[in-house]
């Protein structure tokens, strides 16, 4: 319900919309602010089995048992390390919180809906569906990733959907 | 502040009253109805009708109101009780039940159904108490406030005596009520709702103390009832300042019945209304010179006109009757009503708590205990403290099996009609606790055996008595503790299950059976998905679906269903369920550098296999003999691929386990030990998990899997059968090279 609210209020002021950039590899990445719920490092995570791999298993955040995606296996990125640097951004979508494994966050940028360009229809592995497009911000190339979508989606394999996922 | 804020409270408390009522009328001895009991059904009939007047649900009123006048003779004994009445007053019950639901949903009761109570309550009170012709008279409720104008003009000299045996009656009168304490909003509430009861005449004071004089007929308990929504029952005090004289009582009660005789029911309850406060209105012209006349026998009116509807001649019944209101009251205020989400909000506290604690505990116990002696001690003390605390406050989520039990004698009565049986129905352990999500979720199930046990296990009276036994059934429900679980059982005294009948039939609808099977193994037959031994199929059952819909809801519980019958004697279905879905007792196992938990109640034993235990079956299928048996063994690290886990099979413990009625031997790497764990629903951020039920936290505050028996045999026999395929795909795309 809050995350509902909170979605609404980005829909509507979006002249104010802030995004959390984080980067994976080399590259940068932004996702709405509103839908992080806080950040925290790698650690104590417990392996689930017969899932596939960017699903790192399960942790325990104060008490809720929360499941942990690492971005850079399922965006195929060749550097996978975890270290003192690795972050986990916890985003709540669809009334679901979330680990979201990243290399590291950078900061917070607020973009103007002029910024924003839409986002190019080539994509294979990051198809433009879970984009909310390209920010341009100087020299720099964020990709808006709209993260609801993104792990939503039956390919994450995160929710249930039907019985042919179970 | 807004009225509809109490909406919410008054339906709660119009459902409790309604659930008294049902309980009170099915426990009424109908030959000789206690006077207590009666007495209390009716109040329960007149405090929904004060709410639902205040809030202006006036279908519900007008039906409570009809209920009303019927109790209120039967408890006068004009009326008397037969089964049947009683019957019509249940179904009244029933519908009232409809229309709370459909004003708590927003919506207007079903108009049908309430003229056809409305006919048949006047019908009743047509035939039982022959008020039809004096009802039928043409003038209606407004016609009426004549005659009691001049019955109080009359009589200028009231008995005070008589006056007090009638005080309901009492037509016209005035109240002085008095709210102490009350702030200025909630008295403009309270005032607003006084009105709707009759002629506020004056009003004054302040905030400490608010007197306001009302002329109205109805009883104190009636507006103390409503006004009781709003403040607290201390606040308020009631006197009668005018009494009105006795005489009018008859003309009251006539205005009453002629109003509840009426066809239309909105149009007369404007007329009523308007007739009574016109009435009322006179009343006060006449009863104030009453006042100057004779402000002596008044002043005692105030005292001894209590508000409360009995005799003098029965000052118990009285005393009674008043404190049953003040009692229900007390009662209230020593529970309180709590979210479910708050109270489950402190048990993730508390579970969190204990995890600290045992996180503290792990550190100070590699502390020295010399010289860190009194951190220990605290350590230790903090240990018992934090148990106790889980202990209370998993204990707020128990609620007792009478929450289901009590809505079998209904059910029961109501079904032994229709069957034609004769059915005494026993309850025991009804204080036995358990989980409230679990009590919820077995109500269901329950109803589905009773049924099943009233239609099929029970004989009809003359059967039994050709069998020998009494003509009256016996059904038990009955509810005990066994160690960590609750066992629930369905016992009938009526004629077993068929063994030949269940098997011919499991024959015919194809299952796997033999005429040498166990008579446990023949029962659990008719768990099987459409199986009805029932030789013909009734509407209460028989129609072969809904025992494998209680098994299933039983083991989504955690729990199992068990049959034990005798030809002859009867039938019981028993459940055992775990108390408890927040707490699970678990066996921690070590596979890899992985910690597992096993349910302790699934573990049966563990053991180190031998070389010369372990046979092989078909190439890949390994078997443990133990002890006579040969059961699959099953490995942990192949079925959830746990890296560097023990392969070799004499190297691993072996652990007995059942689930769902497979028993195998699952390989683990060690046993850890055994603890209480709170389980931590997986599907909350994440999904179902094959071979995986819940999770827990564990004391470093990692998490670990709670594995599922019953799943993990299903994993990995799916997980053999893919590889066995690889492997011929494999050969297949090898042989022609």
């Amino acid at each position: 319900m809050n995350t509902q609210a909170n979605a609404d209020v980005a829909m509507t002021d979006a002249a104010s919309n802030e995004y959390l950039v984080f980067s994976l590899g080399d590259e940068e990445y932004a996702v709405d602010i509103l839908k992080v719920q806080e950040i925290r490092g790698y650690e104590n995570v417990t392996r689930i089995a017969n899932v596939p791999e960017f699903i790192k298993g399960v942790t325990n955040l104060r008490g809720v048992i929360v499941p942990i995606i690492d971005l850079r296996l399922k965006f195929n990125l060749e550097n996978v390390e975890y270290g003192g640097q690795t972050v986990v951004i916890v985003v709540n979508v669809a009334d679901r919180i979330v680990g979201i494994v990243v290399d590291g966050v950078s900061d917070v940028m607020s973009l103007t809906p002029e910024q924003i360009k839409p986002a190019p229809e080539f994509g294979v592995t990051l198809s433009s569906d879970y984009l909310n497009g390209i920010g341009s911000l100087d020299d720099r190339m964020l990709v808006l990733v709209d993260i609801e979508k993104l792990l939503t989606h039956e390919e994450m394999q995160l929710v249930e959907r039907t019985a042919e996922t179970a | 502040m807004d009225i509809s804020d109490f909406y919410e409270t008054f339906f709660e408390e119009a459902e409790e009253l309604l659930a008294d009522m049902e309980r009170l009328l099915l426990d009424l001895d109908v030959d000789d109805p206690d006077i207590e009991d009666l007495n209390a059904i009716f109040r329960a009939a007149h405090s929904i009708k004060g709410g639902a007047g205040t809030f202006g649900f006036t279908v519900l009123q007008e039906t409570t109101h009809r209920l009303e006048n019927l109790l209120d003779h039967t408890r006068r004994g004009e009326l008397k009780l037969r089964r049947d009445i009683v019957d019509t007053f249940l179904e009244t019950k029933d519908m009232l039940h409809d229309q709370l639901d459909a004003y708590r949903n927003g919506s207007e009761p079903d108009a049908e159904a309430f003229e056809r109570i409305s006919r048949v309550l006047q019908q009743m009170a047509l035939e039982e108490l022959g008020q039809g012709g004096a009802d039928d008279a043409p003038p209606p409720a407004a016609a009426e406030p004549a005659p009691v104008e001049v019955a109080a003009s009359e009589s200028a000299a009231p008995e005070p005596v008589a006056q007090a045996s009638e005080p309901q009656d009492a037509g016209d009168r005035q109240l002085a009520i008095t709210l102490n304490g009350v702030n200025e909003k909630d008295r403009e509430l309270l005032v607003e709702e006084l009105q709707h009861f009759g002629k506020i005449v004056s009003r004054s004071g302040d905030q400490a103390c608010y007197s306001v004089v009302l002329a109205s007929d109805e009883s104190r308990d009636d507006i103390e009832a409503v006004l009781c929504f709003i403040i607290e029952p201390d606040q308020l005090s009631i006197t009668d300042v005018v009494a009105s004289p006795a005489d009018d009582a008859p003309a009251a009660s006539g205005n009453e019945s002629a109003g509840s005789d009426e066809s239309a029911p909105e149009s007369m309850a404007g007329e009523s209304v308007a007739g009574e406060s016109t009435a009322a209105e006179r009343a006060v012209h006449g009863d104030a010179e009453d006042d100057i006349a004779q402000p002596g026998p008044l002043a005692n009116d105030a005292n001894t006109a209590s508000g409360a509807a009995a005799s003098p001649a029965k000052p118990a019944a009285k005393s009674a009757a008043k404190n049953g209101g003040k009692g229900g009251k007390n009662a209230e205020s020593s529970t309180i009503r709590v979210p479910v989400d708050k109270v489950d909000q402190i048990i993730n506290l508390v579970g969190e708590l204990i995890i600290t604690q045992s996180m503290l505990e792990q550190t100070a116990n590699d502390m020295d205990i010399v010289s860190h002696g009194p951190l220990v001690n605290g350590m230790n003390l903090l240990q018992r403290n934090a148990r106790d605390l889980q202990e209370s406050v998993m204990s707020i989520r128990m609620m007792p099996m009478d929450y289901v039990f009590s809505r079998f004698p209904r059910l029961v009565r109501d079904l032994a009609a229709k069957l034609g049986k004769d059915v005494e129905l026993v309850t025991e352990g009804k204080s036995t606790e358990l989980d409230k999500s679990l009590i919820e979720r077995i109500i269901d199930p329950l109803t589905h055996l009773v049924r099943n046990s009233l239609d099929h296990g029970l004989e009809s009276p003359e059967r039994r008595i050709e069998a020998g036994k009494s003509a009256t059934g016996r059904l038990t429900l009955s509810a005990q503790h066994q160690g960590g679980n609750i066992l629930i059982e369905v016992i009938d005294d009526g004629a077993g299950l068929n063994r030949e009948r269940i098997l011919a039939k499991a024959k015919s609808s194809g299952l796997p059976v033999s005429d040498t099977m166990s008579d446990d193994d023949v029962w659990q037959l008719i768990f099987a998905p459409g199986f009805s031994t029932a030789e013909q199929v009734s509407d209460v059952s028989g129609r072969g679906v809904g025992m494998d819909v209680v098994k299933r809801n039983i083991q989504e519980m955690g729990g199992h269903v068990e049959i034990l019958s005798q030809p002859g004697n009867g039938t019981t279905t028993r459940i055992v369920l775990p108390l408890t879905l927040a707490i699970l007792d678990g066996m921690s196992i070590r596979c890899g550098a992985e910690t597992f938990l096993l349910p302790l109640n699934a573990v049966l034993e563990s053991l180190q296999p031998q070389a010369e235990e372990i046979y092989s079956m078909a190439g890949d299928d390994q078997l443990l003999k133990v002890r006579d048996e040969y059961l699959p063994i099953i490995s942990l690290h192949h079925a959830l691929d746990v890296v560097g886990a023990k392969t070799e099979v004499t190297e691993s413990i072996a652990v007995i386990v059942q689930g769902e009625g497979r028993r195998y031997a699952l390989l683990v790497d060690d046993l850890i030990g055994q603890q209480q764990v709170v389980v931590k629903n997986l599907e909350t951020n994440y999904r179902k998990v094959p071979g995986i039920s819940a999770a827990t936290i564990l004391g470093d505050g990692s998490v670990a899997l709670i594995l599922d028996i019953a799943d993990l045999h299903r994993l990995d026999r799916r997980k053999s059968q893919q590889r066995h395929e690889s492997k011929r795909h494999h050969l297949q795309e090898v042989s022609p090279a």
